[in-house]
């Protein structure tokens, strides 16, 4: 049963020091460090006291994985095996979640729509389990470049979701995350996303904490539901499955058990504002123009920015942060003064515009685009382009092979 | 966990259901020699179910559960179907997730107890339909084989998809008429229980449920062979008497008419080597532990 005496302090069988979370993040020293966001994944891991990691093949998240097989080698991480298919990796997660234990897994693309029947069932369960998702093209024909149109499907699951712009981000937010999921009125699973290779095979400067601090290990003692372990008494522990009585009271039972995930997602909202200093960065939001973006649509929006203001238009910029919990409050009062609303994303649907159109008055504000896809990289000359088309602007440039 | 967890405080005795204080004051976790002799005299592991009445499934529930070896320390993982109607009323942790992906929930959540205990044992049970086992969850049911994983698997063979209303199965028996087999089943019966050998299994059974002994003693088997050497499988026929058009007194008769020598669940065992040296070893303790009792028996009448 639960420890009663702290664990904080004392050291794991590598020799590194359990740290109180916020100390290890916050105020322990930093060394930065050139590495790839694979590399960076697998030294997130290294200090994350993880109990059990899946791994399946699939471009561009396999050399993460492939990284954390060696973590486990090395004894930094508790069990670690290759599964048969994405379907069965995911719910090889769920048993080890299930069990008690701290899981991680990593996935992209079609591997994330093969996998997708676990997800609400992870959710549902309140399965605080940690999935890397390193977006790539979902659709025929068959692509492996990057393109986000997967987070789409995840929004629903409910799942939090995250879009991480950086390998910094990604370091920071795989620990921040499991703080965050753990926590016994949230305790769900977290789809931390990134776009596949502009992050995961890119090298970047990211500070990194001591590798001789980690984690606190995960408590499942502190699941609002029982951990699948004997450990405490088993009397009718899911009692009449719902489904399989037609009846008012099951179906108020399963609406209620609904709600409550979706309850469980807004109570997130307290402790991601907390660990990552709030759902959104906003910058210049006083200008009548506003770039939203999240991943790495952020950093290509932050250029064009600075493009923009060589030529004395100047322009803000929202970097979303966490997609569930969505940052409605955030947006609204981040675009109050804007009269144009740009959106770039590297999906052809626009998911993020869609959802921001959602959340704000007078959503004829919102510019959905631009929009690349099917791994095309998106220059922000084409940022700059769209939106001086769009207040009437002589365009800054030529895009070759773009049809401008 | 220890009966010593299923305690209930004093003053909150007489509110608590009467099934659970049954499980305090007679039920058989930790009782070395449990099995479906039980019956009937203690309480069992499992509550009212929702099966249909006469139902060869709930015979086999009631079976499996008085001989789990552990029921303290196991953990089952089932799939969706009729089983899914019992398993709320098992007072063993069970879970349900998805359809057809009870090996894969196994494989993880069998490696996350090993990692959590590594000094205690911690048995894992997968029992589901032959749809779960052998159409939808396949791939599942032989990866976790391939990998010797360490846990048992139990297929109810009905033959049929029985919850959604008498499909066919893998399991079907050729030519059977069913739904979608309008014209009769094109194939034979999947030949699982040969395929579970060629994947890995150290002990595979094929049977009926018809004699409660010989369901407790291939119980005890597997999860002893599972626990310490590798994957065991057992495929229980549990006909569906509502779907094959019997009665309800008539599923006993059925199990028996299908385990005749020429039928299709004759009795049939693969034991691996190391399991049968395994077995030899248990058999010579449960001997010993035997003669032990008679000979402490013996002092104390004297």
């Amino acid at each position: 049963m639960a420890e009663t005496k702290s664990i904080i302090g004392t050291q794991n069988k590598k020799g590194q020091t359990y740290t109180d979370a916020w100390k290890l993040l916050n105020e322990a020293p930093r060394t930065p460090s050139f590495f790839t966001g694979s590399e960076v994944i697998k030294e997130a891991i290294r200090r994350a006291s993880c109990d059990v990691m899946i791994a399946y093949p699939i471009t561009p998240q396999s050399e993460a994985a492939a990284l954390i097989g060696e973590l486990f080698a090395e004894g930094y991480v508790g069990d670690y095996f290759r599964g048969e298919s994405e379907f069965a990796v995911m719910s090889q997660c769920a048993g080890a979640a299930f069990g008690g234990a701290r899981v991680f897994t990593t996935t992209a693309g079609p591997g994330t729509m093969r996998a997708m029947e676990n997800f609400p069932m992870w959710a549902g369960s309140r399965l605080p389990i940690q999935m890397i998702v390193t977006c790539r093209g979902i659709n025929s024909p068959l692509s492996i470049q990057p393109d986000t149109l997967e987070i789409a499907y995840l929004l629903n699951t409910g799942m939090l979701v995250w879009h991480a712009e950086t390998a910094q981000d990604f370091f920071d937010w795989i620990l921040k995350g499991y703080m965050v999921s753990e926590e016994p009125d949230v305790h769900l699973p977290l789809a931390l996303c990134c776009d596949g290779f502009f992050v995961t095979h890119t090298k970047d400067v990211v500070n990194l904490t001591p590798a001789d601090m980690c984690l606190p290990p995960y408590d499942p003692y502190r699941s609002p539901v029982p951990c699948m372990d004997m450990e405490c008494p088993p009397v009718r522990m899911m009692r009449d499955p719902f489904v399989m009585k037609s009846n008012y009271i099951s179906y108020a039972t399963h609406a209620s058990w609904q709600q409550e995930i979706w309850a469980a997602v807004e109570r997130s909202r307290k402790h991601s504002i907390h660990w990552l200093n709030g759902l959104i960065d906003a910058e210049n939001t006083d200008t009548d123009i506003m770039i939203v973006a999240s991943g790495t649509a952020v950093s290509q929006g932050r250029e064009a920015i600075r493009m923009l203001e060589d030529e004395g238009v100047r322009c803000g910029l929202v970097k979303v942060k966490t997609l569930r919990p969505w940052p409605e409050e955030e947006i609204r009062e981040a675009t109050k003064n804007a009269k144009h609303i740009f959106v770039p994303e590297f999906n052809v649907t626009g998911w993020l515009a869609k959802e921001i159109k959602a959340t704000i008055p007078n959503h004829h504000r919102v510019h959905a685009g631009p929009h690349v896809c099917g791994g095309m990289t998106m220059p922000p000359e084409i940022i700059v382009n769209e939106i001086k088309t769009a207040l009437g602007m002589k365009k800054s440039f030529v895009m070759a092979g773009r049809g401008s | 966990m220890s009966k010593e967890r299923i305690q209930i405080s004093e003053d909150l005795y007489d509110i608590m259901p009467s099934d659970y204080q049954d499980l305090v004051k007679s039920s058989t976790y930790g009782k070395e020699d449990r099995g479906w002799k039980d019956i009937g005299t203690s309480k069992e592991l499992i509550e009212q179910h929702s099966l249909c009445a006469g139902c060869p499934e709930s015979m086999a529930f009631r079976y499996i559960l008085a001989s789990l070896p552990n029921p303290e320390d196991t953990v089952m993982v089932g799939s969706t179907g009729c089983t899914s109607l019992v398993f709320p009323m098992v007072a063993v942790h069970n879970i349900h997730s998805l359809f057809g992906n009870q090996n894969a929930v196994a494989s993880g959540l069998k490696r996350a107890l090993s990692v959590r205990f590594p000094d205690r044992v911690k048995d894992v049970v997968v029992l589901a339909g032959d749809g779960a086992t052998v159409d939808i969850g396949l791939d599942m049911t032989l990866q976790a084989w391939f990998r010797q994983e360490k846990f048992t698997t139990i297929c109810f063979d009905n033959e049929l998809y029985a919850n959604t209303g008498g499909q066919e199965s893998g399991l079907m028996q050729k030519g059977f008429v069913a739904k979608m087999a309008p014209v009769g089943k094109l194939f034979d019966k999947v030949r699982l229980p040969e395929i579970a050998r060629e994947s890995g299994c150290h002990y595979v059974v094929n049977c009926t449920v018809s004699k409660p002994s010989l369901v407790e003693k291939v119980i005890r088997n597997a999860v002893h062979i599972a626990r310490e050497i590798g994957p065991t499988y057992l495929q229980l026929y549990t006909p569906c008497i509502l779907e094959i058009g019997k009665n309800s007194m008539e599923g006993l008769q059925e199990m028996r008419d299908s385990e005749k020598p020429a039928e299709r669940f004759a009795y049939k065992e693969y034991v691996s080597e190391p399991a049968k040296q395994l077995l030899a070893e248990l058999a010579a303790k449960d001997k010993e532990r035997k003669a032990a009792a008679k000979q402490l028996a013996g002092q104390a009448s004297a």
